[in-house]
């Protein structure tokens, strides 16, 4: 699974840590980083996060591989 | 008579099942000001820069009396309602500006939602939520008709913010009076001057007094004898930013144990009832249970918890939309109207659980971003999703259900189904 | 048929048919591409780029990449629809013929274009001495493969790093590795970190939250050489005081180089600043008169700002590949009067030592600084910048819910300094100057830059002190 954070939208709310702690990580109060390719078993609580962000900073791939259409 | 404000003429008792055509009329001056001094905003766009204005306080106490009010001799009784009994109390987070709320803030997250300390505390709640709601529906087995609110919306958050905060739930029956009594006695609309208002509020401000002294007794009681919860670890435990003293303490387990459950109960019984209103969405959610996550965040924004707020402030004058908002005025946030707001939200009165680009303000937004929305979230997400999946056949009996007095938290006071069974 | 009628059929066959080539298959490429598509275009796309990888997103790279968290190669973009796309990675751009209307590639490939986006981004500034530069435990980090390296370098662990320049990507590197508890020095020719971009008060900031955290922080001074052992690994650095630090990583952070050279001799307003364009993205030729069939998007476009005197504004921001690219995108299949300006407000984050960095505007077009609200003792607050009595830009330390408030003064010409808020003043808000340095000093480039008001305009030259 791939996600991306708008990080200009984010204001640090911290929803997604508290939904997905193991995708979504705070350093200090409001530094947010993230892992943009997490394991497609942490899709639910990836969603979860992405609906309750109060900005809708979080973008989820909607494509699977077949359709990224890479050469490479 | 002057002819009532659409503001006015939402807040009447007899629109609280349906507010929204004068919350339409209201979205034709962003921002109004009312015959009392007040401003209420009721646009999402001009609610969502009133949220971010470092010149918006939301502590009552740097709000004065409106002297516009009584230069116009408006409603006298607006003078000392029962948020004045609230404001009576220490601050809590909801009632300070920074630096203090920020510190206190920081201070209550790790016990109560995690991060960044302990980011799984919510979710470890989860197996828990799932065994009342499970316990909740097999009380239903053997029924025909069924209250979606005292059988169901009820129980589950009050059971789970007691658990959080170490409050012990045989005190339950004490403090729901409190909180109805409080709930019931409060109004910002015209029929605040009746005299049975007048009567409500002298009751109101008891309860509040008495559901103080309540939480103060509690906090006592865990500093003699740590106990389970978070109270008891905050009472005991010095953080790096030091401790809170005991009256701001526990003037935020009163807004902890009313907040953590009262708006999540609305939010519960809103659920059920706008659901049973809209049989397609509710046979798309049995079908595709996954779409519980976006349609709660659709349901938020459907019937808003929390109808607006009204504890801010303009520190200076404030241009906004037109209107200059006067230093010292008293700003009403309309959450319920922003949220169906067509300038925002396309078609805003349809029900789609999957819409999308959904930033609903059903929690609002910026620093008083709603303390417990992880909590509500999971609450009635498997709450809501189980009822669906679940119940047989429910029907509404009544359209409108009753609803209760209180304007900002408004809900239903009943939500009689009729229902068929219960699945496994 | 009328002549309206004629450009509507040819608007419609290009939309259908047309050739439309990308150069630069990072953020901007790819979302171009897929804006591209979502306008209906369905004509053939090439994209093509240097890297041998897909499109992938860098701002991690400096952050969980680094820490070891994240494997350099989970940093792949989502995508938001099928593009449909012929993609040549791992193959760069090295020429273009506006006459043909060809991309020249590097295995000698000649892609032919009806309509051409330019999106091919920055590249690291390497340390200067080849020789140098080639010595082992010498890195810089904009590509994945940089990250990659620089990575598996800290995990080591290194007995000492010592970064080279200190702007947001070199403090984000100091900042992981105090996080990693590695012994760090930092080396800056300003008066401070992020002095470029942030100017010379927040640099005192950001200075005390560096020293705070264990940097070895050593301002007003420069690097002279980079000494090596017999194996070709280097171990000491020698600064222009003439101390040395042992270190054996050493992370030159020198800002960007816009890729342009590939340009050379094609006629387009192409130079230090990347290639000149207008608002919507269309490219100027080297004497300010616009294309019709080029366009330009994200880290190399520099384009007028109506905000700033419309002056060309370069940035090397996230939003402004984006947006930049969704715009070009509209513009490339659409006709005047339909054309969409680029008119986004620069943002930019930054999270390092623990604190959240955020700024709205452009920093360095201001002169005066104000606080507004927090406490800088604490390292939270927000800040704005003043020119000439108006708002131009803010900056946010750990007060991110608090800028979009100041984004809406600075798009509506507010007043500087701002109307006081109402709680949690600064004990000092009173304006002061805001220290930026001459933006010709090579190490103090900010991350987004005015370039004047001349397309082609080249006002700065990278001139290494040689010692």
């Amino acid at each position: 699974m791939r996600i991306v954070v708008d990080l200009n939208r984010c204001q640090g709310y911290a929803q997604c840590v508290y939904l997905a702690h193991e995708v979504f990580r705070l350093s200090g109060q409001e530094a947010l980083t993230y892992e943009p390719n997490p394991d497609d078993e942490r899709l639910l609580q990836v969603e979860r996060a992405a609906a309750a962000c109060p900005v809708q900073a979080i973008v989820i791939d909607r494509l699977d591989g077949a359709k990224r259409g890479e050469a490479s | 008579m002057v002819e009532e404000t659409p503001w006015q003429q939402a807040l009447r008792y007899a629109n609280r099942a349906n507010p929204y055509p004068f919350y339409e009329e209201l979205r034709k001056t962003p921002v109004a000001r009312q015959p009392d001094g007040t401003y209420v905003v009721s646009t999402y766009r001009e609610i969502v820069t009133l949220l971010h204005d470092p010149r918006v306080s939301s502590d009552p106490r740097k709000c004065p009396a409106p002297a516009a009010a009584q230069a116009e001799g408006a409603v006298e009784a607006e003078a000392e309602p029962i948020s004045e009994a609230v404001v009576s109390l220490e601050p809590n987070i909801i009632t300070q500006d920074p630096p203090e709320h920020d510190r206190d803030r920081r201070m209550m997250t790790p016990h109560f939602v995690g991060p960044p300390r302990s980011p799984h505390l919510i979710s470890d709640l989860e197996p828990e939520i799932r065994r009342i709601v499970a316990g909740l529906l097999d009380d239903m087995r053997g029924k025909t008709r069924i209250d979606a609110v005292d059988d169901f919306a009820y129980p589950l958050p009050v059971t789970v913010i007691c658990k959080v905060l170490g409050v012990p739930l045989e005190d339950e029956s004490r403090f729901h009076r409190w909180i109805e009594t409080a709930l019931d006695a409060l109004d910002f609309g015209p029929e605040a001057a009746s005299e049975e208002m007048q009567n409500r509020l002298a009751g109101g401000r008891r309860a509040v007094a008495e559901f103080g002294q309540f939480a103060a007794d509690l906090l006592d009681r865990y500093a003699r004898q740590p106990g389970p919860g978070m109270l008891s670890a905050m009472v005991n435990e010095d953080g790096p930013e030091g401790h809170m003293s005991k009256g701001v303490l526990a003037s935020n387990a009163l807004l902890l144990i009313f907040a953590g459950h009262e708006t999540t109960v609305n939010l519960i019984a809103h659920s059920v009832l706008t659901l049973l209103r809209h049989p397609d969405a509710l046979e798309k959610l049995r079908r595709r249970p996954e779409l519980i996550v976006p349609g709660v965040e659709e349901l938020l924004r459907f019937e808003s918890s929390v109808q607006f707020w009204h504890t801010r402030s303009a520190v200076e004058d404030i241009d906004i939309a037109g209107t200059t908002i006067p230093k010292g005025a008293p700003i009403f946030l309309a959450y319920g109207s922003a949220n169906r707001d067509p300038e925002r939200f396309t078609d805003p009165d349809e029900l789609d659980l999957e819409r999308r680009d959904n930033q609903h303000l059903g929690f609002s937004q910026g620093i008083h971003f709603c303390f417990g929305a992880p909590l509500a979230r999971l609450e009635v997400q498997i709450a809501v999703g189980e009822f669906v999946r679940r119940v047989r056949n429910p029907r509404l009996v009544e359209d409108p259900p009753p609803y209760r007095h209180n304007q900002i938290f408004r809900g239903p006071r009943h939500v009689l189904v009729d229902i068929d069974g219960i699945r496994d | 048929m009328t002549l309206r009628a004629t450009v509507a059929e040819l608007v419609h066959e290009f939309r259908a048919n047309g050739r439309i080539v990308i150069v630069g298959a990072s953020l901007a490429g790819l979302r171009a591409a897929e804006a591209l598509r979502e306008e209906g275009f369905t004509g053939s796309l090439t994209i093509i780029g240097d890297e041998p990888y897909e499109p992938y997103d860098r701002p991690p790279l400096s952050k969980q990449v680094l820490k070891g968290w994240v494997p350099a190669d989970h940093t792949k973009l989502p995508r938001m629809r099928e593009v449909d796309a012929q993609w040549r990675l791992g193959v760069a751009a090295i020429g273009l013929d506006r006459v043909t209307k060809r991309v020249r590639l590097a295995d000698g490939e000649q892609v032919p274009y009806d309509r051409l986006l330019i999106a091919t981004g920055t590249r690291a500034r390497q340390w200067p001495n080849p020789t140098e530069a080639a010595l082992q435990g010498v890195h810089t980090i904009r590509s994945r493969d940089d990250a990659a390296q620089l990575q598996k370098a800290l995990a080591e662990p290194p007995s000492r790093v010592l970064v080279i320049g200190a702007g947001f990507i070199g403090s984000e590197v100091a900042s992981v590795c105090r996080e990693l508890g590695l012994p760090v020095t930092v080396v800056e020719r300003g008066s401070a970190p992020l002095v470029g971009a942030l100017g010379g008060v927040i640099g005192e900031i950001a200075a005390r939250m560096q020293r705070d955290h264990g940097v070895d922080l050593r301002c007003g001074l420069g690097v002279s050489s980079l000494e090596g052992d017999s194996g070709g690994h280097v171990r000491r650095v020698h600064l222009s005081d003439g101390t040395a630090v042992d270190a054996d990583v050493v992370v030159a952070s020198l800002g960007s180089i816009r890729n342009v050279e590939w340009l050379e001799g094609a006629g387009l307003a192409a130079g230090f600043w990347g290639v000149g364009c207008d608002a919507g993205g269309r490219a100027f030729d080297i004497n300010g008169v616009v294309t019709d069939s080029i366009y330009v998007a994200g880290d190399v476009a520099r384009a007028p700002h109506v905000l700033y005197e419309y002056q060309f504004l370069a940035m090397e921001h996230w939003d402004n590949a984006v947006f930049g690219a969704e715009v070009a995108a509209h513009n490339m299949v659409n006709l005047e009067p339909h054309y969409r300006p680029h008119l986004l407000l620069p943002g930019f984050w930054s999270g390092q030592f623990g604190v959240n960095i955020k700024s709205v505007g452009v920093p360095p077009f201001g002169d005066q600084i104000v606080f507004t609200q927090g406490s800088i003792e604490e390292c939270r607050f927000a800040a704005a910048y003043g020119h000439r009595g108006r708002i131009v830009a803010a900056v946010a330390f750990d007060h991110g819910k608090w800028l979009e408030y100041y984004g809406k003064l600075i798009e509506h010409s507010g007043p500087f300094p701002p109307p006081p808020v109402g709680w949690d003043q600064p004990a000092d808000t009173k304006p002061m100057p805001a220290e930026f340095p001459d933006p010709r000093v090579p190490t103090a480039i900010p991350d987004v830059v005015l370039t004047g008001h001349d397309p082609s305009e080249r006002t700065a030259e990278f001139r290494p002190r040689r010692h």
